[in-house]
This record gives C-alpha cells, sequence and structure tokens, in this order.
C-alpha cells in the first residue's frame, strides 16, 4: 500500500502512531513492510491457504464474533443435503460439469431451494462474466430459509465452513505458502484479538488478489473472515479495495464493459433475454426480497435517458436498440479475435495494452491485423507504435511495409484541462474545475465521443436501415461552449442523476425512479449526486469545518452513503455494539436511524420489524437483516450462487505452479477460463511433465514511481529519472544459482515471450521452503515499454492467458519461468529461444493443459439451462 | 532612484550601518530575494481538481497564470488525503506540461512507416466513415434462431479508467446505440 | 573583529544576522521512523523550484537511483538495506531458507556507480568501504576504538554483512529524505565571498541566484557535502527551505508532500520537543536505536535547522557522525593571520626603505 497508494497509506501510519499493529503479506519485502509490525514473505498464488488457515483459527478456536455472526451471516442457515464439499470431491464441489469446465449450482442451494433459487449451470454466466455484476448486489434466493440457531446441525453454514477449512491448519499453510507457522500464528491471533465489540481490523487488497485465476475467491475468503469477526459494516473495518486508477470505479459504475450497462444492470443476453420484461425479471426476481425488486425502474429510466422521446413503454422503452451478448466478448477474447481478423477496428483511450495487458505480443500483434486503430492519449504510446517500434518488428513478426493497420492519434486533453467527475477508490465522486484550456488538437473523450456521435447521425439521417434506428433515436443533443463546442459535463451529469421527464426536476434519489417513462436516469446508483439541481460532487467544505466522516467532500454512491451496511454497526436491537465504536443506531424516541453517516437501512423500519408471510422486495427484509441488498439480507459466509468457481473458497495451485497443489488432486481452478488459440499457452505445471522447464515463480507489481504501463510517468521527468530503467530483483541465493551479478543483465523466459532486465541482488527477496522443497522467485515492475524517456522491457510479455472464471480477470500476479545471466538474443533468435523452451516443456499450439486432474466423483445432474454453447463467439 | 536610495541599498553600506555588521544576512539580501514572492500567491485562478494517478482521490489545487499551469500540490482541505501527494501526484505539473505531449493530430496511412500530419476535422470525418463501414461490413440483426442481436462484433474499445464519469457515460452510451458490445476497460485488467 | 559566537556555539541565527524582527527560527524535522522512501519530497521539491533533471541511472543502490543531494537534487531519499533487527515481532525472513546477505558484492558494484547528475562534484564515486558500513558489514566503531570514519558515501547501499553470516534472517530497510541542514552556523555562508549565501529572517540558509558569482569556496566549506555547482550555468544551487514559500506563510514544498508526515516543518523550537517526545515513545515502544541528528545547539555546528530522527549510526545514513564548522577556527586564524599581515606590512615597509635607499 505504502508503494502503489502512498497518500492512502498515511491512515495507516496514523493508525500504527495510535497503537495499531499493521501486518504485510507480500512475496518481496516492499515499502510496506519496511514500516510494517510484521513482515510475512509469501509464494505469489496461494493467499487463500493462508486466509484460510485463519479462518479454520477462528472457527477452532471459537474467535467469532458469535452475537454478530448468529444475527447477521448465514451461519445458521441450512444448505442442500446434495452439497459435497471439496473434501470429498477432491479439490471439487459437487454439480461439476467436466464438459463445459464450470458448476451446475444447484446442490449448493440453501436446503428447500434446489429447485428455485441460484444460477443453475453456470457455463454461460462465466462468458459474461457475471460476477461483476454482484459488485452491487447478491445473487437470489427465494422466500425463507431454515435455520439453525444452535449451529450445530451438521449441514448449517457454519459446520460446513468447520469442515470444509479443517485440514488448513498452521502446518498447512507452512506447506503450501511457505509461512513459518510462527508467523502465521502471529497474524492469526493479532487480527482475531483486534476484532469485537470495542475493535475492528481492516482489510486492504489491492491487484495483487485480482489478477489471479482464484480472484474472486481471494476475497471471498477475506470477506469470510471479515464477517465471522464482525468487521463488515462497521467503521475502522471492512474489505477496503486499493484500485489503481483515477475512476476505474466509476468506469465499473459507469460501465465501459461489455457485459454491463450503467448501475450494474446487465448488457442483454441473445437467448436469455429476448424481452424487456424477461430481461428485467432476471434482475428483480419477482417474489424477491431487497432493493432490487425495484429493478424495473432502474431499466426503464435508463432506456429512457438513452432513447429520449423514443422510448415509450409501448416499445418497451426501446429495449429491442441494445446490443445482444451471445458469450465471452471480454478484451482478452477481443484481442484473440483481432489476431484471427474478426475485427476492424479499435478505439484506446488513455489505454496502452501493449504494456499494460497480459500477452504483449498477443496484444501487438492483434493490433497490426486491424483495419484501423483509434489512440486517443496525451502521450505517443507503445500501443500506437507497435507497427514502427514494436518487439515484433525487431524479430520480423511484424513488417511495417505489410502491416496494414492504419493508426489515428488524437492527442487527449488532461485532467485539468476538461471538468467531470472521478469516482475513486471508496465511491466517492469528485468534481474537477478545468484550469485551463487543452493544447493544440487536444481534446476531451466528452468532445470526441459527442462530435463523433453527432456526425454519426448526420450521416445516417433519413437511414432505411434498422440497424441505424438506436442512432438516430438516440437521445443526443448536450449543450456546448467555448471555442471548440465542448459539451457540458455538468448537463451529461444531471442526465446520469436522472430527472422528471415532464419537468426536468433532477431527482433526490433512485427512490424516485419510475418504471413508466416519466424519469430519465442515467445511472441509478449515481441518483443524488445532482439533487436539488445542486453540483454534489462539486462540494469542498473543509475537513477542518466537518466532522471525521467528512459527509460534505464530493458525494458517495449511494446516497451520500460513506459505509455501506452500516446497519451492522449497531447490535440486532439497534444500540451501538460499543460507545467506541458508535457509527449507526437506532433512536427509539424519534422512531428512526441516525447516526454519523447516512444509515444504510430504511430509516424508519425499527430493529423489531418482522417481515409479514408471502412479503417481497425491501419489506421482506426484517430489523435486523444489515445487508439490504442480499436476498436473505444476511452477509454471506457460504454463497449458495453468485460465485461460479464454488460457495467457499478453496486453495488451487496457479495456473503456472512448480507444485503439485498439496491440499488436493484438483491442481487448479477447474473452471478457469482458458483459451486455446495458438498464440496463447500456458507453461506445464504439476501433474503434467516439464514443469521444470520453468522453475522459478515470477509475480510483477507497481513501484511508487511509476503509474501502470508508464505512459504517466516514464514521459513524466522528474518520475522517470527516479526509476529510469528496468530491473527484476532477486535473492541472493538464487542469483548464486543462476549466476545473476548485481547490476548486470538478465534475461527471463516463458513460454511466451523472453525480456531481458538490469539486474537487483537484493536481501528484499527471500527462498521459500514450501512444500519440502525450495522455491525461488523473482519480483519485476511492469511498468517498462519501448517509448518514453526511460524505456525497457515489459514484464507483461511472459505471461499468457489464463482468466478468473467470474470476472474474467487475467492472472498476471504469477507465473513461471526461467531466467538466465546476460542479454537477450535480438532479432528472430529471439524466437528461436523462446520455440526451443517450448518444445522442451512440450508446449504444442493451441493446446490446453487439462483442466480436471482428479476424477470427478459426483458429476452434474440435470439443468435448465443445459450447456454451454459451443463455440459461443459468433464473429 | 534617488542617491540616498542607491547608496542605501548597497550591501556594503547597508553592512556598515545597519544590525548586520558581517553581512550575513539582512544586509546581505539581494532585491530578487526581497522581492520574492510565491507564484501561488499571484496565481490569476485556483482550479480545485483531483490527481489524475491512483484512485486514492486525493485534493489538488491547480494554479494558473496567463492560462497556463503553474503550479499543482495537495489540497489542504482534502479530508482524504489532507494536502499531501505521492512523486506521482506531486509530479502533475509536469505530466500536464511536458513537452512530450502529443498536441497535433498524428496520422499512419495502411503499410506506411512514417506518422503524417492530419487535421484534426479531416481525422474525426475518418473515423466517422471507418465505424459506419465496419457496422455496415460486420453487422448482426438476428442470431441463427432469429432473436435479436443488433450488434457489431467489428468494432472494440479498452480505456475508461482515467476518464470521467460523464466521458464513460457518453462513450457506452454512444457505442451501445452503434450496436458495438466490445467495450471493455481497466477494470478487465 | 567578529564575535567568537557568532562562529561556533549555540545561537538565534537570524537576530544574530540582523533580523531585527525576525519571528522564531523555521526548520526541517525529518522523522526517518516513518519514512516510506516514496520520493513526493523530491518531486515536490523539483516541481516548485524548477530544479532540472539530475540523469536517468540505474544507481543499484536499492531504490536510490538519486544518489546524493546535488545542484540539481535538493531532497535525496537514502534507501539502506541492512540484515539487522528491524523491529518486526519475528524476524523478516525468519524460518525461511536463505543463505548469505547479498553481500559486500553487490554493495561494492553499487558503490562504485557514479551518476551524471549534471552537477559538479555531482554524485560523488563512493566508497566500497563506506558502502559496507552502511550495509551494517562493518562496526561503527574500529577495532582500534578511533571510532567512526566518515568515509564520503553520500547516498544509500544495498546490503552487505561480509561477516561469514551463514543465513540471513533479520532485515530492515531504512529510508531518510535528506535535505540540507541549514546550519547555525553555516560555513558554506561564512565562506561566501559575494554574498551570495545569506541568512534569512527565517533562519535559513539561502543561495541567491542572482548574487551567486560560481566561485566554489561554498562546495569545500559544506560539512556535509550538501551544496554543489550546476555544469554549464556554475552556479551553486541547494535547498532554500521554499524561502517564497516562507514568505507567504506557506509549507515548503516537500513537508507539504510528505504523506506520512515524515518531514515536518515548523518553528525549530516546537519541533525539537516533538522529535524528543518521539524518540522518547519509539524507546518505550521497543525501538532503542532511534536517536536524534542534527538537534543539538551545542554540536559542531551549533545544531542544524534541518534536523533528523535516524534509527541507527549516522554514518548508516552516509551522514557524518561529528560535523564540524570549517570556520570555527576563523577568529583564532584571523588573529593569526593579522599578525601575519602586520609582519609583511612591516616587512614590505623595510623593504621599500630598503629600496629607496
Amino acid at each position: 500500500m505504502a508503494e502503489a497508494h502512498p497518500v492512502g497509506f498515511q491512515w495507516v501510519m496514523e493508525a500504527k502512531r495510535r497503537g495499531a499493529k499493521v501486518f504485510h503479506v507480500d512475496p518481496r519485502f516492499t515499502r510496506t513492510s519496511a514500516v510494517a509490525d510484521s513482515y510475512l514473505p509469501i509464494r505469489a498464488g496461494t493467499d487463500i491457504a493462508l486466509l484460510g488457515g485463519v479462518v479454520r483459527y477462528i472457527l477452532d478456536n471459537e474467535l467469532d464474533f458469535r452475537e454478530y455472526v448468529l444475527a447477521y451471516t448465514n451461519a445458521a442457515t441450512i444448505v442442500s443435503e446434495q452439497f459435497a464439499d471439496t473434501e470429498d470431491g477432491d479439490g471439487l464441489f459437487s454439480g461439476y460439469d467436466p464438459n463445459t469446465d464450470s458448476y451446475v449450482q444447484t446442490s449448493w442451494q440453501y436446503a428447500g431451494h434446489e429447485a428455485d433459487s441460484g444460477s443453475g449451470h453456470t457455463a454461460k454466466e462465466r462468458d459474461s462474466a457475471a460476477g461483476l455484476r454482484h459488485e452491487s448486489h447478491g445473487a437470489q434466493v427465494h422466500g425463507q430459509v431454515q435455520r439453525d440457531e444452535t449451529l450445530q446441525h451438521p449441514r448449517c453454514v457454519y459446520q460446513i465452513l468447520r469442515r470444509h477449512f479443517a485440514r488448513y491448519t498452521p502446518e498447512m499453510v507452512e506447506r503450501v505458502c511457505g509461512i513459518p507457522r510462527e508467523k502465521f500464528l502471529e497474524l492469526a491471533r493479532a487480527w482475531t484479538e483486534n476484532s469485537g465489540r470495542d475493535r475492528t481490523g481492516a482489510l486492504v487488497y489491492s491487484v495483487g488478489w485480482t489478477q489471479h485465476s482464484v480472484g474472486v475467491q481471494y476475497i471471498r475468503t477475506g470477506a469470510i473472515i471479515q464477517l465471522l469477526l464482525g468487521n463488515m459494516g462497521r467503521p475502522g473495518g471492512g474489505i477496503l479495495a486499493l484500485r489503481g486508477h483515477a475512476s476505474i470505479q466509476g468506469s465499473t459504475d459507469i460501465p465501459t464493459l461489455f457485459n454491463l450497462l450503467p448501475g450494474y444492470l446487465p448488457m442483454p443476453h441473445h437467448a436469455d433475454h429476448p424481452t424487456f420484461d424477461e430481461w428485467v425479471d432476471s434482475i428483480r426476481h419477482p417474489g424477491q426480497k431487497g432493493f432490487w425488486g425495484n429493478a424495473r425502474a432502474y431499466a426503464a429510466s435508463l432506456l429512457k435517458a438513452y432513447w429520449g422521446d423514443a422510448a415509450t413503454p409501448d416499445n418497451d422503452f426501446c429495449y429491442d436498440h441494445l446490443p445482444r451478448m451471445t458469450g465471452d466478448h471480454g478484451t482478452y477474447q477481443q484481442v484473440l479475435n483481432m489476431i484471427d481478423g474478426k475485427v476492424r477496428g479499435y478505439f484506446l483511450l488513455g489505454q496502452n495494452p501493449a504494456v499494460g495487458s497480459a500477452h504483449g505480443r498477443a496484444q501487438r500483434l492483434g493490433m497490426a491485423n486491424l483495419d484501423w486503430l483509434v489512440v486517443r492519449d496525451l502521450f505517443m504510446i507503445e500501443s500506437a507504435t507497435f507497427w514502427k517500434n514494436g518487439p515484433e518488428v525487431a524479430t520480423g513478426e511484424i513488417v511495417p511495409t505489410e502491416c496494414r493497420t492504419e493508426v489515428f492519434f488524437l492527442p487527449a486533453a488532461s485532467h485539468v484541462e476538461k471538468e467531470g467527475t472521478f469516482t475513486q477508490t471508496q465511491r466517492l465522486l469528485q468534481w474537477r474545475e478545468k484550469a485551463v484550456e487543452p493544447p493544440g488538437d487536444a481534446r476531451s473523450e466528452l468532445w470526441f465521443f459527442y462530435h463523433l456521435g453527432r456526425r454519426l447521425r448526420e450521416r445516417l439521417a433519413g437511414s432505411p436501415h434498422r440497424r441505424d434506428r438506436a442512432l438516430l433515436d438516440l437521445a443526443w443533443d448536450y449543450p456546448t461552449h467555448g471555442p471548440h463546442d465542448e459539451p457540458s459535463a455538468e448537463a451529461v451529469l444531471r442526465e446520469i442523476n436522472g430527472y422528471d421527464v415532464s419537468t426536468g426536476r433532477p431527482l433526490a434519489s433512485f427512490a424516485e425512479a419510475k418504471d413508466d417513462g416519466s424519469t430519465a436516469v442515467g445511472c441509478w446508483i449515481y441518483s443524488g449526486v445532482y439533487a436539488d439541481g445542486v453540483n454534489q460532487a462539486a462540494r469542498r467544505r473543509s475537513r477542518h469545518e466537518q466532522d471525521w466522516v467528512a459527509a460534505q467532500w464530493g458525494w458517495a454512491w449511494p446516497a451520500n452513503r460513506r459505509i455501506l451496511y452500516n446497519r451492522a454497526s449497531a447490535d440486532p436491537q439497534g444500540r451501538p455494539w460499543s460507545e467506541r465504536k458508535k457509527y449507526v443506531w437506532w433512536d427509539p424516541q424519534a422512531g428512526e436511524w441516525t447516526g454519523y453517516d447516512v444509515p444504510d437501512f430504511e430509516k424508519t423500519k425499527p430493529p423489531t420489524y418482522r417481515p409479514p408471510q408471502g412479503a417481497s422486495g425491501p419489506a421482506a427484509l426484517a430489523g435486523d437483516d444489515p445487508f439490504v441488498m442480499q436476498a436473505d439480507g444476511k452477509g454471506w459466509l457460504y454463497a449458495p450462487s453468485g460465485v461460479l468457481d464454488g460457495p467457499l473458497p478453496t486453495h488451487y495451485e496457479p495456473a503456472e505452479s512448480p507444485l503439485r497443489n498439496p491440499l488436493y488432486g484438483q491442481q487448479a481452478n477447474p473452471t478457469r477460463k482458458v483459451y486455446a488459440h495458438p498464440v496463447n499457452s500456458v507453461n506445464p505445471s504439476p501433474p503434467q511433465e516439464h514443469s521444470q522447464v520453468f522453475p522459478y515463480v515470477f509475480t510483477v507489481s507497481r513501484l511508487t514511481e511509476h503509474h501502470t504501463a508508464g505512459a504517466m510517468s516514464r514521459t513524466v521527468r522528474p518520475l522517470a529519472e527516479l526509476q529510469p530503467e528496468m530491473f527484476v530483483e532477486v535473492s541472493p541465493e538464487l542469483a548464486a544459482e543462476a549466476g545473476l551479478t548485481h547490476l548486470g543483465w538478465a534475461h527471463l523466459v516463458s513460454g511466451r515471450a523472453v525480456i531481458e532486465a538490469k539486474v537487483l541482488v537484493t536481501d528484499r527477496l527471500t527462498p521459500l521452503r514450501v512444500d519440502g522443497r525450495v522455491i525461488h522467485q523473482l519480483w519485476l515492475p511492469y511498468h517498462f515499454g519501448y517509448e518514453g524517456l526511460v524505456t525497457g522491457d515489459s514484464a507483461n510479455d511472459l505471461f499468457g492467458i489464463t482468466l478468473d472464471p467470474n470476472v474474467l480477470i487475467q492472472e498476471s500476479k504469477v507465473g513461471t519461468c526461467d531466467v538466465r545471466p546476460g542479454r537477450r538474443p535480438t532479432g528472430p533468435a529471439l524466437r528461436d529461444l523462446v520455440e526451443d523452451y517450448r518444445r522442451r516443456a512440450g508446449i504444442v499450439p493451441g493446446d490446453r493443459p487439462p483442466t480436471v486432474t482428479t476424477p470427478v466423483l459426483r458429476p452434474a445432474g440435470r439443468s435448465d439451462d443445459g450447456p454451454r454453447e459451443k463455440g459461443a463467439d459468433h464473429a | 532612484m534617488g542617491l540616498r536610495t542607491f547608496i542605501a541599498g548597497w550591501p556594503v553600506y547597508r553592512q556598515l550601518t545597519g544590525t548586520d555588521p558581517l553581512g550575513r544576512g539582512a544586509a546581505a539580501q539581494s532585491g530578487r530575494s526581497a522581492g520574492l514572492t510565491a507564484r501561488t500567491e499571484t496565481a490569476d485562478r485556483v482550479a480545485r481538481s483531483v490527481c489524475p494517478y491512483c484512485a486514492v482521490g486525493c485534493g489538488q489545487r491547480v494554479y494558473v497564470s496567463d492560462d497556463r499551469v503553474t503550479q499543482i500540490e495537495g489540497d489542504p482541505d482534502s479530508p482524504i488525503s489532507r494536502g499531501r501527494l505521492c512523486p506521482k501526484g506531486s509530479a502533475s505539473k509536469s505530466l500536464v506540461t511536458s513537452p512530450l505531449r502529443q498536441t497535433t493530430v498524428r496520422y499512419r496511412r495502411p503499410y506506411s512507416t512514417e506518422w503524417e500530419d492530419l487535421d484534426l476535422d479531416t481525422a474525426l470525418d475518418m473515423i466517422a466513415d471507418r465505424v459506419l463501414a465496419a457496422r455496415e461490413q460486420t453487422w448482426e440483426d438476428v442470431d441463427s434462431d432469429g432473436r435479436p442481436l443488433h450488434r457489431t462484433l467489428g468494432i472494440s474499445s479498452l480505456g475508461g479508467a482515467t476518464l470521467d464519469n460523464e466521458e464513460n457515460y457518453l462513450i457506452k452510451k454512444l457505442f451501445t446505440a452503434m450496436g458495438a458490445l466490445q467495450i471493455e476497460n481497466q477494470a478487465r485488467i | 573583529m567578529p564575535d567568537a559566537n557568532s562562529l561556533y556555539g549555540p545561537l538565534d541565527p537570524a537576530p544574530d544576522a540582523g533580523w531585527t524582527a525576525a519571528g522564531p527560527r523555521m526548520g526541517f524535522f525529518t522523522d526517518t521512523s516513518v519514512c516510506i522512501g516514496c520520493k513526493a519530497c523530491e518531486v515536490a521539491c523539483k516541481e516548485w523550484n524548477a530544479v532540472p533533471e539530475s540523469g536517468f541511472d540505474l544507481l543499484g543502490m536499492s531504490y536510490d537511483n538519486t544518489g546524493a543531494l546535488t545542484a540539481n537534487s535538493w531532497r535525496h531519499v537514502a534507501f539502506i538495506e541492512q540484515p539487522v533487527p528491524a523491529g518486526h515481532r519475528t524476524a523478516a525472513f525468519a524460518g525461511d531458507p536463505t543463505g548469505g546477505s547479498a553481500g559486500a558484492t553487490s554493495a561494492a558494484v553499487a558503490a562504485g556507480t557514479g551518476s551524471a547528475s549534471g552537477t559538479n562534484p555531482g554524485v560523488p564515486p563512493g566508497d566500497a568501504d563506506a558502502a559496507a558500513r552502511m550495509a551494517g558489514t562493518v562496526p561503527s566503531v574500529a577495532p582500534d576504538g578511533t571510532g567512526t570514519r566518515f568515509l564520503g558515501m553520500p547516498g544509500a547501499a544495498p546490503p552487505g554483512r561480509g561477516t561469514g553470516a551463514e543465513t540471513r534472517t533479520d532485515f530492515r530497510w531504512l529510508m531518510m529524505s535528506d535535505v540540507c541542514k541549514h546550519c547555525t552556523h553555516a560555513a558554506c555562508l561564512d565562506v561566501c565571498p559575494t554574498g551570495s549565501l545569506f541568512r534569512t529572517e527565517f533562519g535559513t540558509v539561502v543561495v541567491q541566484e542572482d548574487i551567486c558569482n560560481g566561485c566554489g569556496y561554498c562546495i569545500s566549506a559544506c560539512p556535509y557535502g550538501v551544496i554543489d555547482q550546476r555544469k554549464g550555468d556554475g552556479r551553486a544551487w541547494k535547498c532554500t527551505l521554499c524561502y517564497d514559500r516562507l514568505g507567504a506563510g506557506m509549507t515548503p514544498a516537500c513537508a507539504q508532500a510528505c504523506p506520512t508526515e515524515s518531514i515536518q516543518y515548523g518553528p525549530l523550537d516546537e519541533l525539537r520537543d516533538r522529535a524528543a517526545q518521539r524518540v522518547a515513545t519509539l524507546h518505550e515502544r521497543g525501538v532503542p536505536q532511534a536517536r536524534l541528528y542534527g538537534h543539538d545547539p551545542t554540536d559542531g555546528v551549533g545544531g542544524d535547522g534541518a534536523f533528523f530522527l535516524l534509527l541507527g549510526e549516522p554514518e548508516v545514513y552516509g551522514l557524518p557522525p561529528d560535523p564540524v564548522v570549517t570556520t570555527r577556527d576563523l577568529p583564532r586564524m584571523w588573529r593569526r593571520a593579522g599578525l601575519a599581515a602586520l609582519a609583511m606590512t612591516a616587512a614590505a615597509v623595510a623593504a621599500f626603505v630598503g629600496g629607496s635607499s
């Protein structure tokens, strides 16, 4: 955190000053480790084993916050007797379908709900990265559930959890992660001792967790611990995702993502959502508890914002204008399609995949096979010059005179040259004022897309084609100003907030959204950001002039709430758990919830409220159900649906590992997404042969001095001089073994690429003893590329493409490689070296490694959805 | 300047007559030093902004003189950052004023080995042409069962995590209306 | 003849330099125990003061690619990797299958790295002995009891422990943002023949770029090796403690940016109190190595306007253990010089007399 989010880290230092203990788990000793109270070196890709050990420690010693766990989580809920755990399936849960490498989730459901809840067959959900939808809500559960308040029932979640994690002992943690058991116990003790009524503990992670083939389950394990310890919805607790880009939260909320529409409404699927009603019902699940019951209003209001007057209840608000998904249309599938010649044009908007995405060579080969490419950036980045300066030009794989891609580089406006909102990592929107005009041809994206849209609509005016109706019907008249006709960002923010169509009055909250076409709302979760016609995101009341929650600085979604699910900061009766951790509570005199923050609960629903029989929507939530977006109002220790690779986290080895999984016969995530494409490959791992060809584990991350793919730091002199060259960090032990010298050159080889770097031999890296073997790990920054003031080979070139099944994010925090002293070959000899390694490792182009490495004992039964459509991309 | 003032401004005169006989302090202060002011004090305007790097969301104050950014530093009012910035945030002025920034449109025609200049207006027209052509060539109206698809898989887009919400909103809205489905950003990476 | 006290011993320097209405003396307290080595100070300083580039060189001195305080780097973050206990509850690499430390080999390689900083003398080439000393390889007191010796290594070095330890378990990574010390008795200022270096009303020491003629006397006078000339320009440049910002009541750019309050700015008296409390707290929390450096008004430079909380011997950070203002003996020297001058005059007069005879 000190490395990548130094200013956020001031709060950790503040806590430390007041006596907090900081534990840092990282494969290498970083600037965070330097000021931590305890540092735990870990083998990259084994966090579930570590965290699972903490879960076991809590349960074995009954250290959970029992009152919280009983009332606010699904610990007492009884699970179907059809469910079989990984302990019985050698690493596979019940319901595994080896034909599609995915689960049928029927057997995971709560008892009595097998038929009517959950997702059924999940292959299709994987292709549409459906897990992302759950960023703002859980999956559905119908009606009432069976519970055992004593937690003794063998099929209650609590007991299932105990059995599932029984083998995650301190000894197993040591064996899998390479963390000595004493150190593990130090962590487990401190974490549990610092949780309860009077104390809370926070868990912080970054992309070190998300960029794994089991990334979502990493975070799930963290969530289980935080729920067991009562650290959710309370001040000083929670799970804090430190995101890496100024508005990456915003770009998920208002998604530039293939599978989502604003506010986590799913992009419709051609087979599942042929009509508006079917689409909406798949979101709101009629009869279900919780706040998603109003999804029809959010959906109708979005379409109304998109298509304005043309969108009416009679035509389902132009629902048929929405493009339909048929499978996986994610960025990695797109790149493979580019290589296969299926994509004509590509827009890059402040993004540099030639350096920043996994398998850089695939990225560049894909871009070299387009009709046209539009790059909008501040600087001339690698993704704009691959045809001229890329490594494949040197190897002869891209010949400029044979590369047909037409490239438009359009300079972009910087953050001070336009106005608008960023949503930072805690869901806080902050408006930026414009300081100066952009230089020369530089323009904002707002300008570019507004005027592109305007021109497209002019060209198509009068078009008879059905396909052009959506563009022609589009509500696309924003006021403009200034010498370049810049569209008004405030007008767009107002549309995002939503307004009453007849009066134009901005909505005060999403509760005012209607499903009859009388409201237009661009992003329902942002509704309220323009309440009263005031740009709430522009609020800048000084921290000196308000309390510590600082509710009058910017605006947080939803409803300016700073801590989600904060009803859990009070006990079931509505009283603060302790004076010290007081946050939101029930005021019996006033008959309402009150506190420092906006209560995340119906304001006047008393703690004693119990829903009547047959209630649905918010009314079905009891007065002590704090997790109001969950279908049963509970925090999910066990996830009967919504997570595609298991209701509970399970340690699987990374897709590339030098080790056999010590816990199960199943080696790696059995539902991971693997592309069998000739350009892609996975280095062999046990039980495959030849894993020793790539004997070392490597991991990559950021340096404080640089930013992502380097476009905003390798071009900036005072930053570039602070870390002026690509390097690789190795331990003295590995240096001795591989013959590497400090400040000398080394090259690293994977099945995809060979890259070179200067060597830093440092005590900050250590070999680990894992499962009786010594494992060496290397670390690389991933910021470097061939353009800019300081240059170097790109670490991401080493990675292949293997994705998490829930969100289709690639495993680019761990891989295997070899390392050799000296510089890499140049020209065609470079590919010869890689080919030689591939031959020795038995890598066959287009092959994929075996997904299942243990017999499937309890295969999936019949399911409603049937198996995935083979070859789902229709391109 | 009168003679007296001239002489009184002489360091040696000040040294001999003032409180600083060794001439190391007040007497040695040059006219430039005496006239120094922080350029933030004399800025024409200050824009309240947010750091463009990571997602912590540190407050920035952008100082502008003569329509040029002269300083960017932390906003002490921010409850998030309390006026502090990391090296990247501290380098924001160098970022936005970098001489390496591209400020004109560049164009590489197919099979060319060099960049060319291109007028922004022309570029926009050419891009519009290509978008429409790609749609036409790759449009899918319905699937094999006649269910609507209403899309093109011939166009892709990547980016948005460093853009504004308003920009992402227009990007998604326009691409969706174009039938372009393959819109992605760093959140997938 | 100047008062000897103006050149040595405790003193409030601004009034002594003729600022009759001076406010409290202002300075920096840099608490290295909370430094995270982010280098925001280096960048913020360059941005505010328009300090030019200092070269693109991977120095291999841990994460320090700046190398030293130079005319083009007015803040410098030193990184020191040492195989010694860090106050972690359990040693960082306890139980791991480690062998020897990265050792003197890498330290020596790094020590031999010089940077093209565009300044003179710029980043000194370093000294393997000093690097090893900083890496904790050599005891800071020599076996013959002669005490510490500053070897001139300006920055940090990667770890090294050439004492034959079989396994490394302990490890610590120190970071320290170094800066001009703004000495109470600033030799650079005292030797400056042009009056370019002067004492401000805040008690700080500033080079006036409109006066400096590049004579370079200040460079050899500085007991810390801070001051340095810019190539092509010839003038001396160093930290001004953001003199222009101070005049506007603002905090210096580095301290304003510092994310963890490692760099604190304020009235020196307050900072000294705060620092003493911080040391006491750290001692209570089991960090006995914590100590102050440059805080003492009775030290060889009369105390620094920019002082530090360190977690080890000063040499570990490349700081001289016992700096002495190089002009301490000036009054005595002047007396002798005066006598010599008189004698010379007498001789010259005699020669004239002799010549005319």
